[in-house]
């Protein structure tokens, strides 16, 4: 069936993956007809994809550096796409964003627009230069291009903080499914969850990653688009809900101007269980002022284009001119995932809310809602909870709370969808989990045991030994992740914003000023990834322990703080110093045309 | 003017361009936020909404690939694309 070349026939590969596991998705619905339990169907459905992404990674094992570091340069345009968006929406886009527009509506829709756009920087100011620099990892680029261990090492250390702060939240979401898929205390969960995800990376590094993530892709994206769509359909919404929930965004206006939000006691809402939220803004209408959502935009833009995990899956692709393609297409598949959550929030609220509808709730008697079936699970799971504050007897708006999660958890539920659907999301959150899991810990490992180990402690190490210290370190850091992850200190999104606020305070500018601005230097370099990350740190810590902060910068927004810090810096010292050396300067030059070889593959 | 240079100058323009519509849809719109949402926009979701949902993410696919080949175009004029390989 497959002759010749494997990167030839990739498109045929992954179709029938794609047709595989449509017939995996029947084969659960007929096994639920026959009479499947829910508990056997969600065990079946992360089960058996977590043993297809572990015999993908085993078949991607290698013992060479550029297969191991940059999945040999070779990773056609689209399927780099496909392998970055995945790489890029976790756990938190998958399960968290739908719910966070569910509850804050448009504040919280500035980190739409901010994790979309900051790929048009990726783009333009970043992916194509450091493809043609031909670097294993970004610390690589920050060490060549200004030369000296220091500048290295301190990239390392701000590569370090940011995903290190990312991936525990990526390993704890892993954790929660599998622990709610497989039935097992959470605490050994977070482990099942890393064992599956070191056996992407382990045997073949970025090549593993890469062709694991792209069956990732297609899990999740199948899994996220399908209910959407036949949520809609099943509520007379619109067969395509994108273009088609006007009258239901304008609906649930109307019903929130019925109900009025009305504010809860504070002794009434200390009942409520932890972690769950009750509707208090409005859906559609702009509830932050305009500084708080560009700064949170901004911030999550320039943390994009800073992220390693995200910049070094440019490194993969056969050239310059398909890097900067593929930056289009991984958007575009982000795009597809993206546009579909506030679709999702919408027909999730409305089914609620909607006194006209048969699934709505308010309005009907507390004992008459406590009596549902879903809404017995769901409080059973901590999601749900319903309290009778005015004691009227009714359920009112304000009395209604659930967990971010739910609206992508339990809208199938609670729409009437077969059980199939819940295991088929269950999966899904799985692999977005576990696709940036993978990537980020690559990128740590891959970092440590690229610019510490063989460039700056032993670069005379031979290849079989690097890539078995390269290993070492994947699974020492999935181990220290996971650690943490049992510990459960942090929320998910918090993590995941801060993430992306430290790597702009630190490598910002540094990345952008290296191939625009030829007179950056050395010393420049030092000072703005120092202090930026140190600024940026200070500001969080600050606002953290009761600081009033300043213009606006909240602890979620901190990093615009850091890199107009780091910004500065690096400008004056440069300025101050001596202007890099010739050969530097020309090597500037070559960057910034794509033809001919690449700086590093010369040395 | 070396042919480098004229590249390079070319290069700016066209990051320049890009970055300027980046900085409209991502920035600019939400400047007024609460004005344009009082305006109906496609398929009659309020404008700012729309934006926020589907437009400006939609922009930023289309601006990238425009950009991406608009760099192409340029890297060709002055003989420094790459051969044989995409």
């Amino acid at each position: 069936m497959i002759k010749g070349n494997f990167i030839d026939n990739l498109p045929k590969v992954y179709g029938i993956y794609t047709g595989g596991f449509l017939a995996f998705i029947i084969i659960m619905s007929i096994g639920e007809q026959m009479g499947m339990t829910a508990k056997t169907i969600g065990i079946c459905f992360v089960a058996f994809t977590v043993a297809i992404y572990a015999i993908i990674g085993y078949l991607s094992r290698t013992a060479q550096a550029d297969a191991y570091y940059v999945a040999g340069r070779q990773v056609p345009t689209v399927f780099n796409g496909m392998a970055t968006a995945a790489d890029w929406m976790s756990g938190a886009s998958f399960v968290a964003m739908a719910g966070g527009i569910y509850f804050k509506g448009y504040g919280y829709m500035a980190l739409l627009v901010g994790w979309t756009g900051g790929y048009v920087l990726v783009a333009s100011l970043l992916a194509p230069y450091l493809r043609k620099f031909g670097c294993y990892t970004v610390p690589d680029f920050i060490g060549t291009r200004y030369g000296g261990n220091l500048t290295r090492f301190l990239a390392v250390v701000v590569l370090t903080v940011a995903s290190f702060t990312y991936v525990t939240a990526q390993i704890n979401a892993t954790g929660t499914i599998a622990s709610v898929a497989l039935d097992i205390p959470f605490q050994y969960a977070v482990y099942v969850g890393l064992i599956s995800i070191l056996l992407c990376s382990m045997l073949g590094g970025m090549r593993g990653v890469t062709w694991t993530q792209v069956a990732q892709y297609i899990v999740l994206i199948i899994a996220y688009l399908l209910p959407v769509f036949w949520i809609s359909n099943k509520m007379g919404a619109g067969f395509f809900p994108h273009f088609m929930l006007a009258d239901e965004v304008a609906r649930i206006g109307e019903l929130e101007q019925q109900f009025g939000f009305v504010k809860n006691a504070a002794a009434d809402l200390k009942t409520v269980p932890k972690g769950l939220a009750g509707i208090t803004k409005a859906h559609s209408a702009v509830n932050a002022t305009p500084w708080g959502f560009i700064s949170l935009a901004l911030a999550m833009m320039m943390g994009t284009a800073s992220l390693p995990h995200v910049m070094m899956r440019y490194f993969t692709t056969p050239s310059v001119k398909a890097a900067r393609k593929s930056v289009g297409w991984s958007l575009f598949f982000i795009f597809l995932l993206y546009s579909s959550a506030p679709m999702l929030a919408t027909l999730s609220k409305l089914s609620l809310i909607d006194p006209s509808l048969p699934t709505g709730i308010i309005g009907k008697s507390i004992a008459e809602v406590q009596a549902i079936d879903w809404y017995q699970n769901w409080n059973q799971a901590n999601l749900m909870f319903v309290s009778d504050f005015n004691g009227n007897g009714t359920l009112e708006l304000n009395e209604f709370f659930m967990g971010g999660k739910a609206v992508v958890l339990a809208t199938p539920e609670i729409a009437g969808l077969p059980y199939v659907i819940s295991g088929l999301v269950a999966a899904g959150g799985m692999a977005a989990a576990m696709s940036t899991a993978d990537g980020l810990i690559l990128a740590i490992a891959n970092a440590i045991s690229h610019d510490v180990y063989y460039k700056i402690i032993d670069p005379k190490a031979e290849t079989a030994k690097r890539l078995v210290v390269a290993r070492v370190l994947l699974v020492v850091i999935g181990f220290a992740g996971a650690t943490i992850a049992a510990m459960e200190i942090q929320g998910i999104l918090g993590s995941v914003i801060w993430a992306f606020d430290f790597a702009m305070s630190g490598l910002f500018f540094p990345l952008v000023l290296g191939v625009w601005w030829k007179r950056a230097n050395r010393e420049g370099a030092i000072a703005g990834m120092a202090l930026g990350l140190i600024s940026g740190a200070g500001y969080l810590i600050w606002v953290r322990s009761g600081g009033s902060g300043f213009l606006g910068i909240t602890q979620l927004t901190f990093g615009i703080f850091g890199s107009a810090v780091s910004l500065v810096a690096m400008v004056v010292v440069s300025l101050m110093t001596s202007e890099p050396s010739a050969a530097t300067q020309k090597m500037v030059d070559e960057v910034r045309v794509p033809s001919g070889r690449s700086i590093l593959g010369k040395q | 003017m070396s042919k480098q240079a004229q590249h390079w100058e070319k290069t700016r323009g066209l990051l320049i361009m890009t970055l300027a519509i980046w900085f409209v849809f991502s920035i600019g719109i939400f400047l007024f936020g609460a004005e344009m949402n009082e305006v109906t926009g496609p398929f009659g979701y309020p404008l700012t909404y729309w934006f926020t949902c589907q437009g400006s993410l939609g922009i930023f696919v289309i601006l990238i690939f425009w950009f991406a080949n608009k760099q192409e175009k340029i890297d060709e004029e002055f003989g420094f694309s790459e051969r044989g390989d995409d």
